[in-house]
């Protein structure tokens, strides 16, 4: 395992109170592997990607837990040390492109200053470098191009852009903050497309933060369900669609348009709405929407692939929604 | 770009005349008073007052004697009513005098501005933050010339640091020149300071805040780097526009009060005279060279942000 | 702008970070979180406070002119004497030196080189400056926000004349804007209709501080109003059939009323040194009412021999216009702590 993140709890003190919006997150990934981050607004997913690289550090912000990373944890480095792993060893590219990128310099000179913070190469060298970054992420006449301004590109373009600087400098873990979900969705395909081959040819491992489910079956090995700060699942690709354990989950499947189903009148939704962050519940925080819900829910579900105390034979039976999984809306006995 | 100069130019020459036409009106049309019979004097008879009128063709029709106001500014032949001195000349003389004092204000306020600007903004919160911060808010909270009025009376009265006579030439002496411009290039440097460092520092933490300084420390650039190269280059787009309005707005006759004051022979000098008077000419003359200075450098200010803000110079993004 | 003087929260750090639920800050109106944050700014508020203590004060002006002091703003005493230390000294000098600060009750802060109380002057002045910043801060702000609700809401023809003379306004030099005006206005007084205005009356510097600063608060506020010009609500209010005015009013006006009142403090501010410079030139209050502009200005005569007359009322312009700016910048920050609200100087 090249990454592991162990029990890391993220709180901010804000004008309202505490909130806590990361709690007892652990996973893992390793080498070549690609792992999704699912969940919903809210749910930390994107807190935790950034925690990883110490970017909510901040004075009203309290984190505990490990991020283990070389043999090191990173939460315990300094910002120094913590510069030297950011961007050469593990790097990140964001949802929105367009505002990812300083729109008054030059796309090459956006790489470049990345390179050179890193490493010791002149100029034109850095800048060659640049063009064949463009080059291999499929930029059309990238020597042009290279000197272009962010705004002159395209958003799909610009999300190459984003995944080019994120490679220059050949990390070990690309950490993917929603990248298509401010894109259309043809050019979502191709830029799965592009992660899912960097990922072969490189053994670049790939932690895909996102909320759609069909990305994650599109490119994903290994898939953790967040929900209100928390992990509540962690399976394989196939295990999560096909043998899922947490009522959430079920919940996530069973709100997805099938193509291999009679169309339902109304798409199924989950009832309710998250807990707020600020007081979470002190047990299991799906529990007030869960119809499965029973007393022992009151007490905190411990990780052991999933947060949930039902046992398995009755999993199998409760997610059976007339033969597909889903999340029944009655309450079974 | 050539069609957006011509109409800024066309904008320009617009409100130039709407100013102009103003400021005639606001002298010949509302008070009640008769020129002539100001610049006669007192005691004069009704004989001399009509001599008097003739000789300023102030006899003629309101829209007559704008026009020949409006030939004698063009061709540089406008004269005082009441000292016959040709109003161009004047204001000619006193315009190295004004500029000395605007430009090296400028140059001063600006180099304070983004030190304290960015000091404030990096230490947020903190002491030096605070204490810049309070001495910006009275820096913006003290009247120009109640300010020059003090520096005056402790520092070149009381302590003799800094000499208490006008202008003194460039060419003649720069040593001197600069002496006797520290107290005035402090005094209008003051209420910009406090200014431009708070709307730097604002404009700082929020550029602090925009993605793009959060992908920058991803890429592990260092923060000083990423204050500078970043968020202060990023920051001073909006203090360049707001410095090339103010800076038109000083020469143009915000530097009237300083110029008072210090007894500096400039533009601004002329001007107060000429409100004393309420000689017209003067008054229009330097009014228009004013409103042209601002008018100026608003076009200028306009092209400057194209050119510093590429989305605007290249024009707008291509679809997502 | 986050993290004003009085702050302790960590600026360039969202209150509330990105990704965290809604719920979290549910539940509790706009105002309210204003109201607790600026109740936590403990020094914009202390400022709050000195600025009305500081017009209550020069409210009491009959008061202490009645009870303390026994003399008007207006009254001379050049050639009375008055008791120093059981000496009996000459309130004016011969050689033209009023008494300085110190006496106690009368003369409380000297004398002027007419022998008027300085004390007294100094609050009927306040009284007077103060009125006058913000009964044109009213002026202004109601004409901009006129100007700037018709040009956002309707944009075209309206827009582009209003903006045309609001570009005029704005090109010509203040000061001499206003010094024209106000030595014109002055000499012959006003006359619209059937309303006349006296050239000494205090309305003439009002309404041309007033109308000086008109686009300083219209472009600001116009720019809010296009922008949520096009928003949904807008449209929702027009489908419902709702007059342009009825928009204005209720929906548009209630979303830009952070932006105006933090604009109609600072505006205050602004205007009160504008009259005092105004003043100080002639071409502000006209003699003999006192401003404390004009008490510089008469105070600046007998700058080396007599300092305080010009000290004394400049300080009180200082201290009120700054307890107006802290406390609009604590205003600021509590109605919008990432503020785009910004004062275009």
């Amino acid at each position: 395992m090249i990454l592991s993140v162990k029990d890391l709890t993220v709180s901010f003190a804000t004008d309202g109170g505490v909130v806590r919006a990361v709690e007892g997150v652990s996973f893992s990934i390793d080498k070549g592997e690609i792992l999704a981050i699912v969940g919903e607004s809210g749910s930390g997913k994107s807190v935790t990607a950034q925690t990883i690289l110490g970017l909510t550090r901040a004075p009203n912000a309290t984190i505990t837990g490990s991020v283990e990373f070389d043999g090191r944890d990173l939460t315990q480095l300094d910002d120094e040390a913590l510069r030297e792993v950011r961007g050469k060893r593990i790097a990140m590219i964001f949802q929105d492109p367009m505002t990812s990128l300083n729109p008054v310099y030059r796309v090459g000179e956006q790489i470049v200053e990345m390179i050179r913070a890193h490493e010791k190469v002149s100029k034109k060298e850095a800048r060659d470098s640049a063009v064949e970054l463009l080059r291999s992420v499929g930029i059309p006449n990238p020597e042009r191009r290279v000197h272009d301004y962010p705004h002159e590109f395209s958003g799909g373009m610009r999300q190459r852009v984003m995944i080019a600087m994120a490679l220059a400098l050949d990390p070990d873990v690309l950490i993917a903050d929603e990248p298509t979900t401010a894109l259309d969705v043809t050019v979502q395909a191709q830029i799965l497309r592009l992660l899912d081959k960097l990922n072969r040819e490189r053994g670049l491992a790939v932690v895909l933060i996102t909320h759609d489910l069909g990305v994650v079956a599109e490119v994903a090995d290994r898939v953790a369900v967040m929900y209100a700060g928390q992990i509540v699942e962690d399976a394989t690709l196939d295990d999560l669609f096909y043998d899922p354990q947490h009522p959430y989950t079920w919940g996530l499947l069973g709100s997805l348009a099938r193509l291999d189903q009679p169309r339902p009148i109304r798409l199924a939704q989950i009832a309710g709405s998250p807990p707020s962050l600020l007081n979470p519940p002190t047990g299991c925080r799906f529990a007030a929407r869960c119809p499965h819900e029973f007393d022992k829910c009151s007490e905190p579900p411990p990780l052991h692939g999933d947060r949930c105390w039902l046992d398995p034979t009755d999993k199998r039976r409760l997610r059976d929604v007339d033969g597909h999984i889903g999340l029944r809306k009655d309450v079974a006995s | 770009m050539l069609r957006f100069a011509v109409r800024r130019l066309i904008g320009m020459a617009a409100v130039l005349f709407a100013i102009s036409v103003i400021v005639f009106l606001i002298f010949n049309v509302i008070p009640n008073s008769d020129p002539a019979q100001r610049i006669a004097g007192k005691n004069a008879n009704p004989a001399l007052i009509a001599r008097v009128r003739a000789d300023l063709g102030l006899d003629q029709s309101i829209v007559t004697q704008y026009l020949t106001m409006m030939k004698r500014i063009f061709t540089g032949t406008l004269t005082s009513y009441a000292s016959s001195q040709n109003v161009g000349e004047q204001i000619w003389k006193g315009l190295p005098a004004t500029l000395s004092l605007c430009i090296g204000a400028a140059v001063l306020w600006m180099a304070l501005a983004v030190v304290f600007g960015y000091l404030s903004a990096v230490h947020a919160g903190k002491f030096t933050d605070r204490t810049l911060t309070i001495l910006a808010l009275v820096g913006i909270s003290v009247p120009v010339f109640w300010l020059a009025a003090i520096l005056l009376y402790y520092l070149s009265f009381k302590a003799q640091i800094f000499p208490t006579s006008s202008y003194v030439p460039l060419t003649k002496n720069p040593g001197q020149w600069a002496y006797h411009l520290v107290l005035p290039w402090i005094t209008l440097a003051v209420l910009f300071v406090g200014f431009y460092s708070r709307v730097l520092r604002s404009n700082m933490l929020d550029v602090m805040n925009e993605d793009y300084v959060r992908t920058a420390r991803a890429k592990g650039i260092s923060e000083r780097q990423i204050r500078i190269k970043h968020v202060l280059r990023n920051s001073m787009i909006p203090i360049i526009t707001l410095f090339g309005l103010d800076f038109g707005a000083v020469v143009g006759g915000g530097a009237i009060l300083t110029e008072t004051v210090f007894n500096i022979n400039g533009v601004g000098l002329y001007a107060g005279q000429a409100i004393g008077s309420l000689d017209l000419p003067p008054l229009m003359g330097v009014t228009m060279f004013g409103a042209f200075f601002i008018v100026l450098f608003n076009t200028v200010v306009d092209v400057l942000y194209a050119f510093l803000d590429p989305r605007i110079r290249l024009g707008e993004a291509a679809p997502a | 702008m986050t993290g004003s003087v009085g702050e302790i929260e960590a600026p360039g750090i969202p209150p509330v970070p990105a990704g965290v639920a809604p719920d979290a800050v549910r539940g509790r109106s706009p105002w309210y979180l204003a109201w607790v944050r600026l109740r936590r700014n403990r020094v914009a508020l202390g400022f709050g406070v000195l600025f009305i203590a500081i017009v209550l004060v020069c409210l009491a002006a009959p008061l202490w002119a009645d009870h303390v002091a026994h003399t008007g703003p207006d009254a001379n005493h050049i050639t009375d004497k008055v008791l120093v230390d059981g000496q009996e000294e000459y309130v004016v000098s011969p050689d033209g030196t009023p008494i300085g600060p110190g006496l106690h009750g009368r003369y409380l802060l000297g004398a002027d080189q007419n022998g008027r109380d300085v004390m007294v002057r100094l609050l009927y002045g306040g009284r007077t400056s103060i009125f006058i910043g913000v009964a044109a801060a009213l002026v202004t702000t109601v004409l901009a926000v006129l100007v700037g609700l018709l040009c956002g809401y309707y944009r075209g023809w309206i827009d582009a004349i209003l903006s045309r003379i609001m570009d005029v306004v704005w090109a010509f030099p203040v000061l001499l804007l206003g010094i024209a005006l106000g030595t014109t206005l002055a000499l012959g007084g006003l006359k619209i209709g059937g309303l006349a205005i006296s050239g000494d009356s205090v309305w003439i510097p009002i309404m041309i501080i007033g109308l000086v600063y008109v686009p300083y608060m219209a472009r600001p506020i116009r720019g809010e109003i296009l922008a949520l010009r096009e928003k949904e609500f807008v449209e929702a209010a027009v489908a419902q059939g709702k007059g342009p005015i009825r928009i204005m009013v209720s929906e548009l006006l209630p979303n830009v009323i952070s932006t105006i009142i933090v604009f109609f403090t600072l505006n205050i501010a602004n205007n009160m040194l504008l009259e005092s410079s105004l003043s100080f030139l002639g071409a502000g209050v006209r003699p003999p009412s006192a401003s404390w502009g004009t008490m510089i200005a008469d105070g600046y005569q007998n700058i080396y021999t007599a300092p305080h007359l010009t000290i004394v009322p400049g300080a009180m312009i200082v201290l009120t216009v700054l307890s107006l700016n802290v406390f609009g910048d604590g205003l600021r920050d509590a109605l919008d702590p990432r503020a785009k609200i910004r004062l275009e100087h």
